[in-house]
């Protein structure tokens, strides 16, 4: 990797709570101007990492960099990043522009300087009729553009933001995601952006680190992580409605592996093993995403041919607006399939749907690892 | 059932329930016997003395006269002087004041520090300093007179303002540090991306945002020096005695006939500053306590 772009580098973190690790050996490299989303569980070590990343605690383990320069011991203020909160964390008594140019004037910059600054910051986030407010006088979004705008002030290399949409309602939240990807176009910043929403990881990252207990289970960009995924847990977190799961075994039929679910057997000849196809008998789990299921059965469409065909009836329907979520079975196990809400079917009809195994995912049981 | 008997509409009827009205008959009972007393004390301390002499505590005065409460300032007789309650007056102000503000500025640091920047041991520091508020001050005295004395400053107004302060530091100590730990933590992190240090997160962030707090601090310090009377026997020194040690000089002073009127007239205007205090900043102190109580 080359050295010169590496915006922050993560080497070997560890960090413990007393006897408590939450971070455990962990590696990180985030490119210049790169946008990478940290996703995960709660409580899997997100905020603690961002914490880590931005000097507001003491690591245990291992060193950070930040544009080559080793800041595993120094202070917040001296590592050029700016960070975000969940809960805006704006100085209640300071009015916007105070609170914008708290930074500024803790440093001892010249008042000329900081008001054109702030004016800048205000002018990108467009909230110059705010500035003589307190946080208190403002919405939700509001606040949260002058977190943002405190950040911007004080031109820093990186911003962290920690779940910085969650205290806002559906709408805002959509809004506020367009906002930032057009901010981090314009100013072209390293963006380390921690949530559980897989939305917003979805639509902002460059890359996705997946985390759990502490580890990152994947890191990558988001079409590879959402179809390609490394295990079983980082395959069940992204995707809505989740990835199906089918327990079965591997078989040999027609030359060829195929997974035997409960007797229904799903043959593997276009799935792209990671390695060598198991041998018979192993246990394994088919993941396939509801999305990647045709309906309709025999279709026109060339590509129809790969899949591969199964009937049974339908169990339930959920519809969702713009989409019915159809609920099957295959070898007896609980299957969705995601339809047009405009094809209408019935509980209890016979069900015919097609398997696209170019794009489903094969589990190792027992390690829940990619095969 | 009535014959008004309307659709239920609007604002609900309030009738006074049988448990309600125990519940103000108690009240009322409990205010008539805090403020007999305090009838007593006013309505004695505007009688003259032939007045007294007819016996009825209870009688408003038929003759309003002043003069008690004159007398008691400016010439009531302590046994040595007589010069009143005002020399009492000005030494507890020289006491008070300075006693508040050191008290509250250091420990309000403390509670800072505590809560805000734990380093090694603080836990423990926290612990011995609770475990401080519950050892019984006169087991302090001798020590404190010892250390006093070798200090070079038993019976100063320093001697007295320091004990003030050493007494305050536990209580005012967990007040400002369950205050400050139950303030938002993330203020605090984005100060110090910001680049504030130690004292500008201080001065600047947390403590503009604690007033209701400090005002807590400010009464129970007021209420508490003001109202002592063993520290200031015994540290202050006889020339800085306090406005309490002064009334019971006054009150029990042997000589002459004992003047229920000047005594009552000074014991009111010893107890004035705290109940000014209280009248003054009551509601903050509703506020702030309630605040540490929901959040500590
Ligand atoms: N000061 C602390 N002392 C002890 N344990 C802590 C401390 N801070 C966090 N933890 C623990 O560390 C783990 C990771 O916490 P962290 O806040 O990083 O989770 P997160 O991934 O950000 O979760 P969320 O999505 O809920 O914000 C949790 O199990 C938490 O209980
Ligand atoms: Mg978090």
């Amino acid at each position: 990797m080359n050295k010169h772009n590496v915006s922050v580098s993560v080497q070997d973190l560890s960090l413990s709570f007393g006897t408590l690790t939450i971070l455990k050996q962990l590696n990180l490299d985030i490119q210049e101007g790169e946008f990478l989303v940290l996703l995960g569980p709660s409580g899997c070590g997100k905020s603690t990492l961002l914490n880590c990343i931005a000097g507001l605690l003491d690591i245990t383990e291992g060193r950070i960099f930040i544009k080559g320069k080793n800041v595993t011991w120094a202070e917040p203020k001296d590592r050029g990043i700016g960070m975000v909160f969940q809960s805006y964390a704006l100085y209640p008594q300071m009015t916007v522009e105070r609170n914008l140019s708290f930074g500024l004037r803790v440093s001892g910059m010249d008042k000329a300087e900081i008001d054109k600054r702030v004016a800048r910051a205000a002018d990108i986030l467009q909230i110059q009729p705010l500035l003589h407010r307190k946080p208190g006088q403002l919405s939700g979004g509001q606040r949260q553009r002058v977190a943002i705008g405190r950040a911007l002030v004080r031109n820093v290399d990186v911003f962290l933001f920690d779940e910085p949409l969650s205290n806002l309602d559906a709408q805002l939240r959509a809004e506020l995601r367009v906002e930032i990807k057009k901010l981090h176009h314009s100013l072209g910043n390293t963006m380390i952006y921690v949530t559980h929403d897989q939305i917003e990881a979805m639509t902002l990252a460059d890359r996705i680190a997946v985390m759990k207990g502490g580890v990152i289970q994947q890191l990558d960009a988001p079409h590879e992580i959402y179809n390609r995924p490394v295990n079983r847990f980082v395959a069940g977190f992204l995707g809505s409605p989740a990835m199906t799961f089918l327990d079965g075994t591997i078989t040999a039929a027609n030359g060829g592996p195929a997974v035997n679910i409960n007797g229904t057997v799903v043959p593997l000849g276009r799935y792209g093993f990671a390695g060598a196809a198991p041998e018979a008998g192993r246990p394994v789990t088919l993941g396939v995403r509801p999305e990647h299921i045709a309906v309709g059965g025999a279709s026109p469409e060339p590509e129809a041919d790969r899949r591969h065909w199964v009937t049974d009836k339908v169990t339930l329907l959920e519809p969702t607006g713009a989409d019915t979520i159809v609920w099957s079975e295959l070898g007896g196990l609980p299957i969705t399939v995601r339809v047009d809400a405009e094809k209408h079917f019935h509980v209890g009809e016979p069900f015919a749907y097609g398997l696209d195994l170019t794009r489903a995912s094969l589990f190792d049981k027992a390690s829940g690892d990619r095969l | 059932m009535s014959v008004t008997s309307v659709e239920p509409s609007g604002a609900r009827p309030r009738r006074l329930s049988p448990s309600r009205f125990m519940i103000y008959a108690g009240l009322f009972v409990a205010a008539v016997y805090y403020l007999l007393p305090l009838y007593v004390m006013v309505v004695t301390s505007l009688k003259g003395m032939p007045e007294i002499r007819l016996g009825n505590i209870f009688s408003p005065p038929m003759e309003i006269t002043f003069q008690p409460w004159v007398t008691a300032w400016d010439s009531a007789c302590t046994g040595l002087y007589c010069e009143g309650l005002k020399v009492g007056f000005w030494n507890s102000m020289k006491i008070l004041i300075p006693s508040v503000i050191v008290s509250i500025a250091i420990a309000s640091v403390n509670g800072y520090a505590l809560s805000n920047w734990k380093f090694k041991g603080s836990e423990v520091f926290f612990t011995i300093l609770i475990i401080g508020s519950f050892i019984p001050y006169q087991v302090m005295l001798y020590p404190l007179v010892i250390i006093m004395r070798e200090l070079g400053i038993f019976g100063t107004l320093t001697a007295i303002i320091v004990v003030h302060t050493i007494f305050g530091m536990p209580i005012l100590t967990l007040l400002f540090r369950n205050y400050f730990a139950a303030l938002p933590v993330e203020l605090f992190k984005a100060a110090r991306v910001d680049g504030a240090g130690f004292w500008q997160i201080f001065l600047q962030v947390l403590a503009p945002m604690s007033l209701p707090i400090f005002v807590v601090a400010v009464i129970l310090q007021v209420t508490g020096i003001w109202n002592d009377f063993l520290f200031g026997v015994i540290f202050a020194g006889t020339e800085n005695y306090p406005m309490t040690v002064q009334l019971n000089n006054i009150v029990n002073a042997t000589q002459g006939v004992k003047e229920y009127n000047v005594n009552m007239a000074a014991t009111i205007l010893t107890g004035a500053v705290p109940l000014i205090i209280y009248f003054l900043s009551g509601r903050y102190f509703v506020r702030g306590i309630a605040a540490g109580a929901v959040k500590g």
